[in-house]
């Protein structure tokens, strides 16, 4: 019988794996963005999880919005990234300190 | 027994291509590690009986995001070698927090099962999944409750493309483009004019 808790475990992995992409990558920006995207696909897994397990179709409506802004994110981001490219001929994260932040 | 095999299967695979988008070595494969998650996740949906919501994973990510993904990867002349440098520097923190989080996430399954805290009421009197096929529910609730929110993921989807062509756009100085105004003003007596050649002594462009 698969109960929510098997659907939570395997976002919440999901999730880590993503995040664990984030830091072993660290100066592959594209990697970077690939890993976000993997940590919002776990947040809408649980989403619909918990939606089909609570019987409320909120969860389903939000994570078509989770998808929209994630949809919103890659388009922007890759963008950054090609003029970036475009300016530096490379897409190193570390050396990214032009505004001194 | 069929659903147990699907769910296992679905979850194994999410997770070993999730695993592989992070740790393959060219960043094409990683794309396409990620199609492969974004399909498996979209199975896992569909086992859950949500299927607009899998249908739009695959349609906008596996259509959209991944191939955008794909074409920046293989535009982009990148040495991905000395990108992964800090890979092996990065490992044991990496996976240090991995671990913890992990932990973390787990602790606030169990404290759930346990007997969670009660913060509101869920029992679906709200949004009823039932009746209706999945799709109709979403669109009978899309267009009424939430139909604010809905025009607004439009408006953040638009001032997302303007972005990206904004920040994509450039002007470039060597290319001749149509000039409509000149093309239009243009006349027949102006641009035509008769000539008549001499016989053997050739003629002038």
């Amino acid at each position: 019988m698969i109960g929510i808790e098997h659907y939570v475990v395997v976002s919440s992995l999901l999730f880590v794996l993503g995040v664990l992409g984030i830091f072993l990558n660290r100066k592959n920006v594209i990697v970077i963005l690939m890993a976000i995207e993997l940590i919002l696909l776990a947040v809408n897994i649980n989403l619909v999880a918990f939606s089909a397990a609570l019987g409320d179709l909120t969860g389903q409506v939000f994570a078509m919005f989770v998808l929209t802004v994630a949809a919103g994110e890659a388009a922007v981001g890759l963008a950054i990234l090609v003029t970036y490219f475009r300016d530096r001929g490379t897409i190193a994260v570390d050396d990214i300190n032009r505004m001194k932040g | 027994m069929i659903q147990l095999i699907a769910f296992y299967l679905f979850a194994t695979v999410v997770i070993a291509s999730g695993t592989l988008t992070i740790m393959a070595r060219n960043p094409v494969h990683s794309v396409l590690w990620l199609i492969l998650a974004f399909f498996n996740g979209a199975g896992l949906m569909v086992l859950a009986g949500a299927e607009f919501i899998a249908m739009l994973l695959v349609i906008v990510y596996v259509g959209a995001v991944a191939v955008l993904f794909l074409f920046v990867v293989m535009m982009l002349d990148i040495d991905f070698s000395e990108l992964r440098a800090g890979f092996i520097k990065n490992f044991p923190l990496g996976m240090l927090l991995a671990i913890v989080l992990f932990v973390e996430l787990f602790v606030g399954l169990v404290a759930r099962s346990a007997g969670h805290l009660v913060l509101g009421k869920a029992d679906g009197s709200g949004a009823p999944l039932a009746g209706k096929s999945n799709i109709e529910a979403i669109g009978a609730l899309l267009y009424s409750r939430y139909l604010f929110l809905f025009e607004a993921a439009g408006i953040v989807l638009l001032v997302a493309m303007i972005g990206a062509i904004v920040l994509t756009h450039r002007q470039r100085s060597d290319t001749r483009g149509q000039n409509v105004g000149r093309q239009i003003a243009r006349r027949p007596d102006e641009a035509t004019v008769n000539v008549k050649p001499e016989v053997g002594k050739g003629v002038t462009l």
